[in-house]
Order: C-alpha cells, then structure tokens, then sequence
C-alpha cells in the first residue's frame, strides 16, 4: 500500500546510506534494505535451547506478527534486536547494520530508531508519567517546550492525558501499558517493538492498542514486530486498514475483494523454530495439526 | 567456580564498571543535576548518624584511655591519643562502615530492583547507558562526600573527646586542645582524606556491581543488599590495612 509519498520517503532512504551499505544493496539489486532481518540465529540458556536457527525478515513497514505458545522465545526474540542479550550464533540486521558484533556504545544509535513496549511494561517507578514518556528526549537534550508538546501528544494519542502527572505506582495495570506505549512511541521510531501490549486489557483498550500499531504501519510507514497470544488481534492487524478520510480523519476498513494487505505476515514459533511464516489466510487454512490448534484452543 | 577464581572474576567485573562509569563521566550527555542528587542523599542524609558516631566514639576513647594515661602521668597528652587515633584510623574507617550501611544497601536495592523489574533493560533500549546514568553519579557522590563526612566525624569525634575530657576527668579544655593541636600533623590529615577516597570507590564499586548484577527476582534484591554492605565492609577494613602501610611508608606517618 505505498502511496506516492511512502515511495518518496523509502528512496530518500536509500539516499542517505553509507556506501559501504550500498555495496551491499548492490548485492541484491531492487531491494530496500529491510528494517529487520534475522539470519540463523541460535540462543540456548544453559543447556536449554531456546531459539534453534530462526530466520525471517521485517521488511520497512511491514509489521510481523509472532505467535507462539508461552516461554517459546518470543520475548526474547525482542531483545535480541535491542541488543539487550546476544544471540549465540547467527545475525541479526537493523537497516542492514549486523548488530550481533555492536558493543553497548556502538549498539546506542541503533536502539535510538527503535521503540519498545515492553511487556510488563517496565516503567521507571521514580519517575512520573511526564517524565517516563519524555524519556528519550529529555536524554536527547531537547528543550522542554518541546518536550512539553510532543509528551501532551503522545499522552493524547493513547488517551491517558489525564494521568500526565501521575506516579507509576498509582496507574492500573493497562494504563501503566499504555504509558509504556507512549514512551516507546515518542519520538517517532522508525522500529517499533510490541511485546505482547494487549495481553490482560479490556477488549475495547485492546482494540485501540491494535487500531494504533494499524495507524502506525499504514500512515507513518514504521516498521514493527507484534508479539501476541490473542487471535483478536491477529485478525485486526491483518485485515484492516487505516486511512484519512476527506475529513482529515482517520477511519479503519476492511479489507475486501478490491484490495489486500501485503505489509501484515504472521509468523509461528515452535520448539525455537519457525514453523509457518505467511499471511493470516494462510494460517487460517493450514493443515497443520498444533497450527490448528493454536488459532482455535482445541483440536 | 573455586572461590579465588569467583574472587578475581568478581573483582575485573568491578574494576570494569568502575572504568566504564568514570570514563563515560566526560562524554555527553552529562548528568550534573544527578551527581549532586545523590551528593545530597549520600553526603547530607548521612550527617546525623555520621556525626553522631563520630562524636561517642571520641568520647568513648578519652573514657577509656584516660585512666591509663594518668597513671603514666601523660594525662595531658590525651588530646593528641584521641585526635591520632580518629582522624587516621577510626574516623574513615567508621564513617566508612556506616555509610556501606546505609548507603551500600540502599544503591544495590534500588539498582537491584530496577533490574528485576526490567527498568535497567528498558532504560538501555531507550538509549541510555545505565553505567553512565546510574552507576557514575553514585560512585563519584561517594567519592566526593566520603572525605567530607570523614572530616565532620573527626572533628566532632574531637569535639566529643573533648567533652569527655573536661566533664569527666576535669581537664582544662585548653590543656586538651593543645595536646590535639601538637598531636596531629598535616600528613595525618591528607592520610585522613585520601582513605575514604578509595572507601568510597570500594563501597559504590561493590554496591552497584551487586545491585546490577541481581538475579532471582525480589529474593535477589535482598541477597544482593546483604552482599553489598557485608561484602563492602569487610573490604574496607582488609583494605584499610594495605592504605594504612602505604600512607606510612609514602607520607611517613604514624612513624613519629
Ligand atoms: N535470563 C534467562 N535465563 C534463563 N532462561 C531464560 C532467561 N530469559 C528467558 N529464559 C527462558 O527462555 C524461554 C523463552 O522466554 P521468553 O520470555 O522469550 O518467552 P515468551 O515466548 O516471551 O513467553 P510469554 O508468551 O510467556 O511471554 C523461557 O523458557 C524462559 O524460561
Ligand atoms: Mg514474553
């Protein structure tokens, strides 16, 4: 769904690379350097193997959905791109930079493009809601009248302005994970990382949260991985759209027989490999007996 | 792991976060407000118990060393005994154990429960190198206010063996005063001073490293505070021997 502008911004890109990336790119002709690309990753603790060679790529403003059942990485997946565990074996690309052989310094430019929302939200209790969310800006040294504007924004967009000065300890559990949302969102990451943000919310809340990874992907073009138990939100994220309307307004649809959305891929987790990688039609129609299970509880 | 293996391991791993914090002191961004933050916390909270220690214990000594003075008939020089014996021993080393107690275990909960909690995590995926933020600002205000309070003990644990002096043995406070004046060199005193520099490495290097090193969830921030202050204690005293030897054969003093 590139429109004319999306296109624009994805050859600027290409632009403003290194010309050592673009031997790379040269490598691979007619192909933007996807955002995310894992390439065979291995990662056992101890003697228990977590991730057995997983490969996949995260395509610039794709999003990709994970499933699997619990304790089957997934989180740890979304470290692994921060940086904030090292894989044992295997690559693992940001915009074409093999992150596996950064150091802490080297690894910081990277985790400046990415958002995380991590999944127990993992909010800094001595601070308040203003200052969690103007985190990574006031670390960047910006002035605080933006600051000030850009928090109210982003406070705004998950709708809990009301709670801007509020403590942590004060906020409930899914406010606490939308503040978390809004800390991750700021600044515009090109990479936005959501580790299981629906998980323990009300439907309604849930759904905003999906409608705004949707808002995300389809009107700022970012990049994002979406880790998840619900098939709710698999079906959110893989079959509707956002668009302004003539209003200015941003509505949602569906998909249909006119158009079909290929920046949505689900990919399945087992046993630290990845077992089914596609669309969510796909899912839905593969014969696989655990995949079955999976998406319905029961066989 | 054989404990002497566990012992260097341990030690590179502080060594190495004590180099990564100071040495990341001078690149931006720079956290001045933070520094003196925790100056505030460790330097001016400390005060009270610091002073109060300080004082008893320079009381306690004239109370104790008195009697045996008199009888060699050196009475007069009880001034000097107490000022020698605290501003180049007990003074850093008390100050030194009592703030590992309340400072040592407060740093490596705080640090220890961020962990756990994923703070730290999500403080480096936000872009921040917590070494920098966290771990700087608490080993340099350690650094900075150790000596201060060190000093303040001495002079109140002067003050105190002064009191003790002319309330319970009845002598001239001038008398007493002098004795300190003659007694204490200005080698003593930069000893004194240097002491609670590497106390207070000591202490922020073993409380942040355990801090930051917590695993086991809310039962490992409590063995990694217990770790810290015992473990920050005992260095101090081990390490005091060693300072105490150089400081001897460096500045000459105590040699008389
Ligand atoms: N630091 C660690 N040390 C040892 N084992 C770990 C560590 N972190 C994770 N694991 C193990 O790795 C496995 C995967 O954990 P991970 O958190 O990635 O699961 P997950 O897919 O996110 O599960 P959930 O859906 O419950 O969040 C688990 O079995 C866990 O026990
Ligand atoms: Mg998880």
């Amino acid at each position: 769904m590139l429109n004319s502008e999306e296109f624009d911004k994805t050859l600027v890109i290409e632009e403003d690379l290194e010309p050592t990336d673009l031997e790379d790119a040269v490598d691979e002709p007619n192909r933007v350097l996807p955002a995310i690309e894992f390439r065979d990753v291995y990662l056992s603790f101890d003697d228990n193997t977590i991730l057995n060679g997983i490969s996949f790529t995260v395509r610039r403003g794709e999003t990709k959905l994970i499933l699997g059942r619990s304790g089957g990485g997934k989180s740890t997946i979304i470290r692994l791109i921060l940086g904030l565990l090292k894989p044992d074996s295997g690559q693992i690309l940001i915009d074409g930079e093999d992150v596996t052989v950064y150091d802490e310094r080297e690894m910081m430019p990277v985790r400046q493009k990415i958002g995380m929302v991590f999944q127990e939200g993992a909010l800094f209790d001595s601070l308040s809601v203003y200052e969690n969310v103007a985190y990574r800006l006031i670390e960047q040294g910006l002035d605080s009248d933006e600051i000030d504007m850009e928090v109210r924004r982003m406070l705004q967009f998950v709708d809990l302005e009301e709670a801007i000065d509020k403590m942590p300890i004060e906020l409930s559990g899914g406010m606490r994970r939308r503040v978390g949302i809004a800390r991750a969102l700021i600044g515009d990451p090109e990479i936005v990382l959501f580790d299981e943000p629906t998980a323990g919310l009300d439907p309604p809340t849930a759904r905003t949260i999906c409608e705004l990874a949707i808002k995300l992907r389809d009107l700022q073009d970012v990049s994002s991985i979406f880790v998840t138990h619900e098939m709710n939100n698999v079906q959110y994220l893989s079959s509707e759209y956002a668009t302004v309307n003539e209003d200015g307004q941003v509505v949602f649809e569906k998909e249909g027989e006119k158009l079909c959305l290929i920046n949505t891929e689900v990919i399945m987790l087992r046993d630290g490999k990845i077992i089914f990688s596609g669309s969510d039609e796909q899912l839905r129609n593969t014969a696989d007996p655990y995949i079955q299970k999976f998406i319905h509880g029961k066989t | 792991m054989n404990p002497f293996t566990k012992f260097l391991f341990e030690l590179q791993e502080i060594s190495l976060l004590l180099w990564s914090a100071l040495t990341g002191v001078f690149r931006r961004p720079r956290y001045i407000p933070e520094i003196i933050r925790q100056m505030d916390i460790i330097g001016v909270g400390s005060l009270p118990i610091v002073l109060l220690t300080g004082f008893f214990t320079g009381g306690v000594l004239i109370l104790q060393t008195f009697p045996t003075l008199e009888y060699y008939g050196i009475h007069n020089e009880a001034g000097r005994s107490v000022a020698t014996s605290l501003i180049r021993e007990l003074g850093p080393v008390l100050t030194a154990l009592m703030v590992s107690g309340r400072i040592g275990s407060a740093i490596s909960a705080e640090l220890g429960s961020m962990v756990v909690s994923q703070q730290i995590d999500a403080m480096r995926a936000l872009g921040t190198d917590p070494h920098k933020k966290l771990v700087a600002p608490r080993v340099l205000a350690l650094i900075i206010m150790l000596p201060l309070l060190t000093v303040a003990a001495d002079i109140f644990g002067i003050v105190g063996g002064g009191v003790s002096a002319s309330y319970i043995f009845d002598q001239d406070l001038n008398v007493f005063l002098n004795s300190v004046r003659n007694g204490i060199t200005s080698n003593d005193l930069l000893g004194g001073v240097i002491k609670p520099i590497f106390f207070g490495l000591i202490i922020g290097g073993i409380a942040c490293h355990k801090g930051l090193s917590t695993t086991g969830g809310t039962v490992g921030v409590g063995r990694s505070t217990i770790n810290a202050v015992v473990l920050s204690s005992i260095w101090v005293i081990i390490f005091d021997f060693f300072l105490a030897k150089a400081i001897q054969s460096i500045l000459g003093v105590g040699i008389i």
